[in-house]
């Protein structure tokens, strides 16, 4: 492979494991919407020190951005505290008029190569190669490698160093409070981290799809675990794995790099959702089905039961004549009858079933209930 | 240009208009979004519409609005249908599901489109007036074509203005009823979704909640009742659109969308602030008045309860005795006395009270007693 191609892919999962760490506290803080009108005000704080330093790589963005992302915090709890407008409505008022603001300087004043609203809604990864950083004449590699390497340690050294404080105050907010371990600090810390994410990510990925890589991965991962660390661990391969396909689907057809990973990680989502072990449609589908099933053979076991000894304690399982005794439809009968024989608490003789010890035993067990 | 070109000149005219008609649909519709607390539903919505118009596009070839209006009402439907999907299977809350939708939609929105920008496809550009809006790329036939579309809103918004009342707020009220409330919130969501749709060509995909949320954000302010809610959002939407418009149209490289959204932000901060009764500024008018009375009433209850000590309700006290006992406040509330008759400054800064001054001063302190 290219050795550009290679720059390229390395910056790609960069970016995606350095957003799904703080991405996994958002999803399960719900925070999530919080955090998109972050990645859209933060623009504001971009462009601002951008017209004023002239260089997209300053470290000026950083602050000023960082700074817009706490402000939208901010402005949206003041928001809600006068209590005039509610709900979600504050951070639905917040972020656009920033992010308008943020356009219209960029399409006024920074109309050019550097920032222009293509940037904007999707950055561009295929440029990665070409902004190198250099150390006295020493070529370092792509700048952007070092800014979100970066970003990545720092998002891991945040997570670890605060690990217990995170989980307390994320699942438990009143045990944290009474603790000690200021949940009220750790939602701003977050809050900041996530501004700090969107800026590194700016020129990759751009301020729009940001949120993608924020959530989906750490979606896809809360589907399939319930572990918070396993959690972020699942989060990091999601990530790693929406990168590497994105990236290569982009090359082969010749896409947008960041937008093919977006949609990866997306596939990667819908893909869990269906056939996650525990949650996920399929396995939900059969579990109905079972508790169907299940049901239905339990009800002709106390019917069996109570009639033992009888005539009509000795069914067939022939359907149409069971459905005629219980007054069932006939397929519900046969499924009951299935659903008895493959857990072997009937037996058959000659077409006549009768009870099993077992059988019986479950049937007393649900007239219990 | 002088104002009065703006309104003889044809093309601007039309832009103007539909900017304006735009506005009042999504305004008016916005409000039983606020009030339903599906505020940014209408975000994730708006966002999920751009893969539907690139796909109508290339699908088709044309621009023509109704076609890519179509699409984009389709993968807005199918996006409100993952986060259905998502809320009833799975654990994760509404915020996240709202996000993962938007985003994958969104995601998939600009492979599209970066696909398109490297076909040889003619007449391709100016799909990106979705993402940001452009009203000064409305069509007569557009402007037709949206005028309909509010007319159906309208009408069907007063054919069920009751049920819609209903559902946005008391919606368990309505079930027992026996309304079609599951019916009712289709249709409702779907004029959402529509409002939507038309609004996109104005603002453009990123920024058609704030189009939503703001008017009726501001009209809430103005007014409790649902009927002139909705007119007044509906009337600050059609404002903002136009005077938006007119504004991008006029300033060389002003984006219509965000122009309109500014324009409509500050509507929303004046009637926070200013709106009758429920402004801020009345609120802090109100808390300053409750606190100085306040301060009034304990200076002249001190200065009794002083007096008394002494066996007579008339004897004077200094300023300063007072402060002592109320801090700073006191200087300002015994002139405030002063000037109501109730307390009579003898001497260099001393005060006693008048005969009315007792009066009130018992009266108060029988009230507190109680």
């Amino acid at each position: 492979m290219d050795i550009a191609y290679l720059e390229i892919l390395i910056v790609a999962i960069l970016v995606t494991t350095a957003s799904v760490i703080p991405g996994v506290f958002l999803v399960l803080r719900r925070t999530a919407m919080l955090s998109d009108a972050i990645s859209h005000s933060v623009l504001f704080g971009i462009v601002i020190a951008f017209l004023v330093v002239q260089d997209l790589s300053h470290p000026a963005l950083i602050v000023g951005a960082a700074a817009t992302g706490i402000l939208t915090v901010a402005l949206v709890e003041m928001l809600n505290r006068t209590g005039k407008v509610h709900g979600d409505t504050a951070i639905g008022l917040v972020f656009p008029l920033l992010f308008s603001l943020a356009v219209i300087m960029i399409s006024r004043y920074a109309g050019n190569v550097h920032l222009d609203t293509d940037a904007v809604l999707s950055g561009e990864l295929a440029f990665v190669p070409f902004d190198r950083l250099l150390l006295g004449g020493l070529d370092l590699g792509p700048r952007s490698a070092w800014l979100l390497g970066g970003m990545l340690l720092l998002n891991l050294l945040f997570v670890l160093v605060f690990y217990k404080e995170l989980k307390v105050s994320t699942f438990d907010p009143e045990l944290a409070e009474a603790q000690g371990f200021r949940p009220k600090t750790m939602h701003y810390a977050l809050m900041t981290l996530v501004s700090l994410t969107v800026v590194a990510a700016f020129q990759t990925v751009g301020s729009l799809l940001v949120i993608a890589l924020l959530i989906v991965p750490a979606a896809t991962s809360y589907l399939l675990t319930d572990r918070l660390s396993w959690m972020l661990v699942i989060g990091v391969v999601a990530g790693v794995l929406s990168a590497v396909f994105g990236f290569a689907g982009a090359i082969q057809l010749d896409l947008s790099i960041s937008g093919s990973i977006v949609v990866a990680g997306g596939i990667l989502f819908l893909l869990a959702l269906v056939i996650a072990p525990r949650r996920g449609l399929l396995s939900t589908l059969r579990l109905r089905r079972k508790q169907r099933s299940d049901f239905a053979g339990n009800l002709l076991a106390v019917h069996l039961l109570n009639h033992q000894g009888t005539e009509k304690g000795t069914e067939t399982c022939q359907s149409d004549r069971l459905a005629a005794s219980l007054n069932w439809e006939p397929d519900y009968a046969q499924l009951a009858c299935r659903n008895l024989q493959a857990r072997r608490l009937i037996e058959k003789d000659d077409g006549v079933i009768t009870l099993t010890e077992k059988g019986a035993e479950v049937a007393r067990a649900t007239m219990m209930l | 240009m002088m104002l009065l070109d703006w309104f003889s000149d044809y093309t601007l005219r039309t832009v103007i208009l539909g900017s304006a008609i735009l506005g009042a649909t999504s305004g008016a519709l916005g409000s039983f979004a606020v009030l339903r607390r599906q505020a940014l539903l209408g975000d994730a919505v708006a966002h999920s519409t751009l893969p539907g118009i690139v796909l109508a596009f290339v699908l088709t070839g044309t621009k023509t609005s109704l076609v890519l209006l179509l699409g984009a009402a389709l993968t807005g439907w199918l996006a409100t249908l993952l986060i259905l999907l998502i809320l009833r299977q799975t654990r994760i809350r509404e915020d996240a599901a709202l996000g993962i939708s938007l985003s994958i939609f969104f995601g998939l929105g600009i492979v599209l489109m970066s696909w398109v920008q490297r076909q040889p496809i003619e007449h391709k550009a100016g799909l990106d007036r979705f993402l940001f809006g452009q009203a000064a790329a409305l069509m007569r036939e557009d402007v037709i074509l949206m005028s309909v579309l509010a007319v159906v809103i309208l009408i069907m918004l007063i054919l069920f203005w009751k049920e819609f009342k209903l559902l946005s707020f008391n919606p368990e009220y309505a079930q027992t009823l026996g309304l079609p409330v599951r019916r009712l919130d289709i249709l409702l969501t779907g004029l959402i979704v529509v409002s939507i749709v038309l609004g996109l060509q104005m603002v453009g995909v990123v920024l058609m909640s704030a189009m939503l949320l703001a008017p009726a954000a501001a009209a809430r302010q103005w007014t409790d009742k649902l009927s002139k809610m909705v007119l007044l959002s509906a009337l600050f939407g059609a404002v903002a659109g136009a005077i938006g418009t007119i504004i991008s149209s006029s300033v060389s490289h002003l984006p219509t969308g965000p122009t309109i959204i500014v324009v409509v932000s500050v509507f929303v901060v004046l009637s926070l602030f200013l709106a009758p009764e429920r402004g801020l500024v009345w609120d802090w008018r109100r808390r300053y008045a409750q606190r100085r009375s306040f301060a009034v009433e304990t200076a002249l209850v001190n200065l009794y309860q002083l007096a008394a000590q002494h066996g007579s309700a008339r004897h004077p006290h200094e300023t300063s005795a007072i402060e002592v006992m109320m801090g700073e406040r006191a200087r300002k509330a015994l002139q405030s006395l002063q000037s109501r008759g109730w307390v009579q400054a003898s001497g260099t800064d001393l005060w006693s009270l008048t005969e009315d001054g007792e009066d009130k001063a018992r009266q108060l302190m029988l009230k507190e007693m109680h």
